[in-house]
């Protein structure tokens, strides 16, 4: 096989610039795992299929399995990492643990980036709607109901949080 | 892509492309990503259409207030095209460009009597009903892409449907899915447009049913004659999802859905 030529690329992952040299058809899931050791990034399918491997990229909720590693050059991506840490758990990862959202977790960590990005644009989002949202993720342990509970929640406690620094 | 002709790919949201890489169904020497070109990336109107840049994702088609208030089939078809997840990348060019006989986008598009612009040596429109060739073919020559889709604006009268059936709810390839458009003047169809998505070698017009309903009065019967003609308008296969028999029935059954939805 054709060795490919190696390309620098910039990525913004949680905030911080990081380099890496990587090859035209790297994936940006392939990236992050293997080059940037981002292994909180899961592989499910990686063909678009179970959303195991969702980050924010510029923001949106995207498959990183679907965008190759050189079209998020100079972009932010966000991974469950940059959104809350076990010291620092972001109120959607604590609603995750209280209310047995989490079984095998191996779906969590895009289901909670998926979770991230609908209450980024939308605080207060009906049952129906985090159904949707998160329409693009398996989980083949919950049935889905204690996560859509848990989103549930963590909203309702981040709209509080925020009416409090009013 | 001249410089390259048939030894590049074009990618922008990649949802066909990784995968098709990944699969080995393409072995390009070369990938030109174009999902920079932001300029490419609009959703404009004028008096009476509506322009929409080729790297628009799903996504903004989905939650755009321009296509919800004059082209609803597309904002619906959009909104069910994979997950949100892949929304968020694949463009329209792109579902187009690849040419599925399922393609969700194509179908409200067909109904929409949409005009495709294609950039290549140079500019040329193509209505869309021209555009699609074959299961994964299309027009597009090696050194073309698509620029912009115009669609013109759905007459505010109109009655609108669409109806996609796959196997689950979401992340579903279309086993069948159906788009209509029709002008009535109370019971009286005076114009009538009809897409089909997944039941045959390419997105197809329903040119017969279009014909046995415009400038005819909406009867019961000639309802049920359509549902019955449908299938000779078809030529589906027999794949993972579904076989030639069930597409053909369900194109009858969800034929039978949106026409109760505009005739009500």
């Amino acid at each position: 096989m054709k060795v490919s030529k190696t390309y620098p690329l910039k990525l913004n992952v949680n905030g911080e610039w990081k380099k890496a040299e990587v090859t035209p058809r790297e994936t940006l899931l392939h990236v992050m795992r293997e080059r940037l050791s981002h292994t909180e990034v899961k592989e499910g399918c990686g063909k678009g299929d179970c959303g195991a491997c969702a980050v924010l990229l510029d923001g949106k909720p995207v498959n990183a399995c679907l965008t190759l590693a050189l079209q998020a050059d100079g972009q932010r991506v966000v991974t469950l990492k940059g959104i809350g840490t076990p010291d620092k758990p972001h109120p959607l990862q604590e609603s995750f643990i209280k209310k047995g959202a989490i079984q095998c977790g191996f779906c969590s960590a895009g289901m909670i980036v998926t979770a991230k990005g609908l209450l980024d644009k939308n605080p207060k989002p009906s049952r129906e709607e985090i159904g949707k949202a998160i329409s693009g993720n398996l989980c083949r342990c919950t049935g889905y109901k204690k996560i859509i509970e848990a989103i549930e929640e963590a909203a309702l406690k981040l709209r509080r949080t925020k009416n409090d620094r009013r | 892509m001249k410089q390259w002709k048939k030894k590049a790919t074009l990618i922008a949201g990649g949802t066909n492309v990784i995968p098709d890489l990944r699969a080995r169904a393409i072995r390009p020497e070369v990938l030109i990503d174009i999902s920079q070109l932001k300029g490419l990336s609009y959703i404009k109107e004028d008096k009476k259409k509506i322009h929409i840049g080729a790297l628009t994702t799903v996504s903004e088609l989905a939650s755009s207030k321009i296509i919800q208030k004059w082209a609803p089939l597309l904002s619906e078809a959009a909104n069910q095209l994979g997950n949100p997840l892949v929304r968020n990348r694949a463009t329209i060019a792109g579902n187009l460009a690849d040419g599925s006989p399922a393609a969700d986008t194509a179908v409200p598009l067909l109904a929409l009597e949409a005009i495709i612009v294609i950039q290549g040596g140079k500019e040329k429109q193509v209505p869309i009903h021209q555009f699609f060739v074959g299961p994964n073919q299309t027009v597009l020559k090696r050194d073309e892409m698509i620029k912009e889709v115009i669609v013109p604006k759905c007459n505010p009268n109109a009655k609108t449907a669409y109806f996609k059936l796959g196997l689950r709810n979401s992340m579903a390839v279309s086993v069948v899915s159906i788009a209509v458009l029709m002008e009535m003047e109370k019971t009286f169809c005076k114009k009538a447009r009809i897409g089909c998505g997944a039941v045959a070698p390419k997105p197809i017009r329903a040119y017969r049913i279009e014909e046995m309903l415009e400038n005819h009065e909406l009867t019961e019967r000639l309802l049920r004659a359509c549902c019955e003609t449908i299938g000779k308008e078809i030529s589906p296969i027999s794949d993972i999802r579904a076989s030639k028999e069930y597409r053909t029935e369900m194109a009858s059954v969800l034929l039978k859905r949106v026409m109760k939805r505009v005739t009500q």
